[in-house]
């Protein structure tokens, strides 16, 4: 086996019964540290990759959403949206139902540090020559990843909401998944620092998930709302995710002239502050800073000891 | 059981003074949750290469001071350094050089073995060079190489725990703690653990710290100390506890159990009552009192049989307040630990 080590004070003596392999653990750095973030992104992989139920059962709701909520509201709502082959209320939705899908796999991907405390897993951790900094990091990156992945699984139907495969619109909406896994995942650590029952902690973030969800807009479109309405919806930070995803899935419909006015006066006017139009910038600056303050909190929180 | 436990023989120095300077050591210790005082004030230090034994019941303070050992916790006041780093301060030094098994399983069971150990490996920063040779090393060790790529789910209990011993180790950690390593274990497998233990003794240059409340396990201790309501009432080695009580029990079958009863009194001045169907009584040095039994006894002796006082004699005289009172000479000892440790405390 490894017998031509480099490190001198290794010795793999196969042979021998006595001999221990010298090992030591070296003092903390920044390339310990990123070995440290990289082993927990890739055991929540591992993890992630070893249960193919909860990948497919995590599919269900946003499913149920786009194809039974969507088609049957397509019906209702056909009045008022443009008349068009390449546009209904289901590519209305989309964008909105796409975030769904990320949603519940970060939180609970967060969810399982409250698992892992009380199955005893999460000491292993604690006790660890590492920084907490590095185990929250690679825990909201681990998260973020298979977030993602389970939003590109859902991007694969776009087709049957008339969202075209164009390269740009799925490389961009990859990117904001991410970023909003990453603030999802973020804000589950930073809960899953304080609970300690998992039960507690499922309860709670599925109280606070239906909210978040329902006041982003992305059932219906932000303006015209009544004023408390309209006020909730500017609070949720999946707000600022969900519209320039609907934008850029928008942008890339090709739909008559007159559609498109319709939209992007009616449907996706796009997200304002008392008449302010929020660029697209400080949209997603608004989710990446939030992220990573909630990030920040979780940290000092794991920092704490009883 | 009549004979002594080899493995608690030889060598065990008196309060961790093995030469050099001790690689645990505890000074004026508490911890207190609220109300609760789960630690109050305990000191001890533990020497290299040593064996050593935290013995008390549940809720005695022995997870609690394993926690604070492996800066899992803060104490309330006093200090506490392992390995030569002080456990509040320098949390990462004292995290490299111990071990930790702890009594409730710590493994990602949805993991294979290998995936465990690997995790383990990167979390510590073992050379990338070591890490399967040690892999290999310690899973050998515990006889879980040709199991290594199954899910630690399909694992019985006792694998598990031989698991996360080789795990404990795979880091080569200077001092290893198992709190209650072999709890909720059948008697087989806890023996088959301890087998695993005492063979790591004998390869690797470490020092065990270990809480049990199981009486066999603290035989295998070199030094044990005994904890309750969150103090040490006694530090010694095995041998040096049970000799504390200072007497063996001494079992006799005879012609006539009632007559000789009185004759023990009678001439002995030996307070002998029925147990187990036989007469039984304590007495110091028992193998010499035995020929005299059978010299000065009037009645026939069919059959006698000495032991040693067992540690739960032991366990019993220092924690039972009625066994405390009888017995004068461990009373003292009591008494003496009970100082030490007033004085200790601030």
């Amino acid at each position: 086996m490894a017998t031509q080590t480099t490190d001198p004070a290794v010795v793999a003596d196969e042979g021998a019964v006595v001999d221990a392999i010298r090992v030591s653990v070296p003092q903390r750095g920044l390339g310990h540290d990123l070995r440290a973030v990289s082993i927990v992104w890739r055991r929540e992989l591992i993890r992630f990759r070893g249960d193919r139920l909860r990948a497919i059962t995590s599919l269900v709701q946003p499913f149920l959403f786009l194809f039974i909520l969507g088609t049957g509201l397509s019906n209702l709502a056909g009045g008022s949206l443009p008349h068009s082959a390449n546009f209904d209320f289901k590519t209305f939705i989309y964008p909105g139902v796409l975030a769904m899908s990320a949603l519940f796999t970060a939180i609970f991907s967060a969810g399982s540090i409250v698992w892992d405390r009380e199955f005893g897993f999460l000491r292993e951790i604690m006790v660890a020559p590492v920084s907490r900094a590095a185990i929250v990091v690679g825990k909201c990156l681990g998260g973020a990843t298979i977030a993602t992945f389970q939003g590109v699984i859902f991007l694969a139907l776009a087709w049957f909401a008339h969202v075209p495969y164009n390269p740009v619109l799925i490389l961009s909406l990859i990117g904001m998944l991410l970023l909003l896994s990453f603030t999802l995942t973020a804000f589950g650590v930073m809960m899953a620092a304080r609970i300690k029952q998992f039960q507690a902690f499922m309860a709670l973030t599925q109280m606070l998930v239906m909210p978040l969800f329902f006041l982003s807009g992305a059932l219906y479109p932000l303006n015209g709302l009544p004023a408390w309405l309209t006020v909730l919806t500017r609070i949720d930070p999946l707000t600022y995710v969900v519209g320039p995803m609907r934008h850029a899935v928008f942008s890339h419909l090709s739909l008559p002239a007159y559609v498109t006015h319709i939209i992007n006066s009616r449907l996706a006017p796009g997200i304002t502050w008392a008449g302010w139009p929020v660029p697209l910038w400080l949209s997603l600056g608004i989710v990446a800073v939030m992220g990573l303050a909630m990030m920040a909190v979780a940290i000092a929180e794991f920092n704490k000891t009883e | 059981m009549t004979t002594e436990t080899a493995a608690t023989a030889g060598a065990a120095p008196a309060l961790g003074d093995g030469g050099g300077e001790p690689v645990i050591s505890v000074s004026g210790l508490t911890k207190r949750y609220g109300e609760v005082e789960a630690v109050r004030g305990i000191d001890f230090a533990v020497a290299r290469g040593e064996t050593f034994g935290f013995l008390g019941p549940n809720g005695a303070g022995k997870t609690t001071t394993i926690k604070i050992l492996c800066t899992l916790a803060n104490a309330t006041s006093g200090t506490a350094t392992v390995a030569g780093f002080d456990a509040a301060a320098d949390r990462d030094a004292v995290r490299r050089n111990i071990g930790l098994v702890f009594q409730d399983t710590t493994l990602d069971t949805y993991l294979t073995a290998a995936q465990n150990l690997r995790f383990h490996a990167e979390l510590y920063g073992v050379a990338k060079a070591a890490v399967e040779p040690r892999m290999r090393q310690v899973l050998d060790m515990v006889g879980l190489w040709d199991r290594k790529d199954s899910l630690v789910s399909t694992y019985s209990g006792g694998m598990q725990r031989r698991l996360e011993i080789a795990r404990g180790l795979l880091h080569a950690p200077h001092v290893l703690f198992l709190d209650e390593p072999t709890v909720g274990l059948d008697p087989q497998t806890r023996s088959s653990i301890w087998a695993y233990i005492n063979d790591l003794k004998r390869r690797e240059d470490i020092t065990i710290f270990l809480t049990t409340h199981y009486m066999d396990e603290a035989e295998h201790c070199d030094r044990i100390a005994i904890i309750d309501h969150g103090k040490i009432v006694a530090i010694d080695t095995p041998e040096a506890l049970k000799a504390s009580i200072g007497k063996d029990r001494v079992q006799i079958h005879t012609a006539d159990d009632e007559a000789a009863i009185r004759a023990l009194a009678d001439a002995f001045g030996i307070e002998a009552a029925m147990h187990e169907g036989a007469v039984t009584f304590a007495v110091a040095s028992g193998e010499q009192f035995v020929p005299r039994l059978f010299a000065e006894l009037a009645i026939p002796i069919r059959s006698v049989s000495v032991s040693r006082p067992s540690l739960d004699d032991v366990f019993m005289s220092y924690t039972g307040s009625t066994i405390r009172d009888a017995e004068g000479g461990a009373g003292n000892e009591f008494m003496r630990n009970m100082h030490r440790l007033r004085t200790g405390r601030r």
